[in-house]
């Protein structure tokens, strides 16, 4: 919406970012407003684009992967398996089953910690700061285990094409079975901290509604989505790694809290069940976990002599802890993709933002746009527009092309 | 090490994020977390500029974000410390060659303290925060 119809329709505007201590990332906000009402809302993300995918365009997989794991220091993982699994299928690499299982494992750890530092965040913007430092003082167990596993805390290196870099070995697995009892015995505390509290009850309770029909028009995914009732979760769907083999159903808020309403509050009691899943699913994964090998081809040159060869496109498709995370890659018999785009789970969420802040009072910003859990340096992508011919294609265009196709193929 | 006279004041602290990837962010606030606790020597995140003794610079510096820093600083009071944490901010870490960046940081502010790491741990921000500390005692030996 451009600046100038804002002015006209509503008395003043407010503008928010894109440097504010509410944000902890960069992003510029404009609020029309009515009194203490929101009516229009206008955002402008891109002050974090760095360029990932030009960048990636001039190195080869195996330095892409490492630069995957910079498009966001929080899901890391996530962009790394997709992009991987991407490359892997151009390729026609063979994952070796144990190297699944334990990218399953840390990918649900990361979702863990990304739960759980949400938690803290959601709590931090309502005001209730002793309940964020209790949600980043139990993060801290997943970020040693993680550390443990991987050898690092942040940005963690050890995915690569075709497998992982490091193995888990007998002397971690207690360590790993410590962390998930540790997370188990937190659980009901977790419930009750957050779901059984007054004010955080009063503050979410009804506030930042996205509709199913809006969640499902805005191609909202994710978390937000499964609280607004919509049952999709690529590890359900259309499973990856080693999420075939196991049990994972998309979790939607349960009837007994008022089942799915759409509101904050929903997507808290997602994203804390979440954390529970995640713990069962690591479970399942160390019992179920083959032995074997963890790389396809531990010869990096030979590896980066099979991708410089391949031909071919693909997508990798992953569930985020924000929601479906997607890239895709096509390479050419170069030794770098001839393209390569990511889609962000934050990236579908941003629109959701519109519907959920109309209506609703300047003190319930800050929490309603940290509840589809936003990260904007996953999201900053740029699009080139050349000779001014956007090419985006609406249903109608979709349709044409599809009925052409048709006639051609007749002819 | 002798505690420095700016401890008398707390120090406070300002972060601002140029475009990084979110890893430095969440390694800033997991050190005023409860394991860490620096908060039992003062030492805090406040929502202004203009209250902070500390600048925490993270990111590469993208082009938008470039002339938004200057701003921030200049709103700071002295004496000010720059700290830049991340291999990003020094050197331009993983995006050295992006179209996109004004950066390293000190392209941009003048940096006092650097605390290199992708991203660095807990324990390298608060002895990069020790660092700053002497640094500020020897500034308001000077004034």
């Amino acid at each position: 919406m451009s600046a100038e119809k804002t002015k006209k329709t509503v008395p003043y505007t407010v503008p928010i970012g894109p440097v504010h201590p509410a944000l902890k990332e960069p992003v510029m906000f404009t609020f029309g407003m009515e009194g203490e009402i929101v009516r229009t809302v206008d955002f402008a993300p891109g002050q974090t684009h760095r360029g990932i995918e030009w960048m990636g365009m001039r190195r080869n997989p195996v330095q892409i992967v490492h630069l995957t794991d910079r498009v966001c220091g929080i899901c890391g993982i996530v962009h790394s398996i997709s992009f991987a699994r991407a490359v892997e299928q151009i390729v026609g690499i063979e994952v070796p089953e144990r190297a699944d299982y334990i990218r399953t494992i840390l990918h649900e750890l990361e979702r863990i910690q990304s739960h759980l530092l949400w938690a803290g965040v959601a709590a931090h913007e309502l005001g209730f700061d002793s309940l964020f430092y209790l949600a980043w003082r139990v993060r801290e167990e997943s970020m040693d285990l993680i550390e443990n596993l991987t050898g690092n805390r942040v940005n963690y290196g050890i995915i690569q094409v075709g497998g992982v870099r490091r193995d888990i070995s007998d002397e971690q697995r207690p360590l790993i079975e410590k962390g998930l009892a540790y997370y188990e015995g937190l659980l009901d505390q977790m419930a009750t901290l957050f779901l059984e509290d007054s004010t955080i009850r009063m503050r979410c309770r009804d506030h930042g509604f996205l509709s199913e029909d809006d969640a499902r028009k805005l191609c909202t995914v994710g978390p937000s989505a499964r609280a607004s009732g919509l049952n999709m979760d690529v590890r359900q769907d259309y499973p990856y790694c080693a999420y075939g083999d196991l049990d994972v159903k998309a979790i939607l808020p349960p009837a007994e809290t008022g089942g799915p309403r759409g509101d904050v509050y929903d997507r808290i009691i997602v994203r804390l069940l979440e954390i529970g899943q995640s713990v069962g699913i690591i479970r399942q994964c160390l019992d179920a976990m083959p032995a074997g090998e963890i790389l396809w081809e531990p010869k990096m040159a030979k590896l980066l002599a099979a991708c410089k060869k391949a031909d071919g496109e693909a997508i990798g498709r992953v569930e985020a802890p924000r929601g479906e995370c997607m890239h895709y890659v096509r390479m050419a018999g170069k030794e770098a993709p001839e393209s390569w785009k990511i889609k962000a789970s934050t990236y579908s969420n941003l629109m959701s933002w519109i519907p959920m802040l109309q209506g609703e009072q300047l003190a319930d910003i800050p929490i309603i746009v940290a509840s589809i859990d936003p990260c904007l340096s996953c999201t900053d992508r740029v699009t080139v527009v050349r000779d001014g011919k956007p090419d985006i294609l609406t249903k109608e265009d979709l349709t044409r092309l599809s009925r052409e196709k048709t006639r051609r193929l007749m002819q | 090490m002798k505690i420095p006279r700016s401890f008398n004041r707390s120090l406070w602290v300002f972060h601002l994020n140029t475009g990084s990837c979110n890893g430095c962010e969440i390694e800033i606030v997991a050190t005023i977390t409860p394991r860490y606790d620096p908060e039992r020597f003062g030492m805090r995140l406040v929502g202004s500029p203009k209250h902070a003794d500390v600048l925490l610079v993270t990111g590469p510096v993208t082009k938008k974000m470039a002339p938004r820093a200057r701003r921030v600083y200049e709103q700071m009071a002295n004496p000010k410390v720059v700290m830049c944490i991340g291999t990003c901010g020094q050197s331009g870490g993983v995006f050295y060659d992006s179209y996109n960046l004004d950066g390293p940081i000190d392209q941009v502010l003048p940096v006092d303290v650097y605390v290199p790491g992708c991203p660095p741990r807990p324990e390298a921000i608060i002895y990069g925060v020790v660092k700053a500390l002497e640094k500020l005692e020897r500034l308001e030996a000077e004034q």
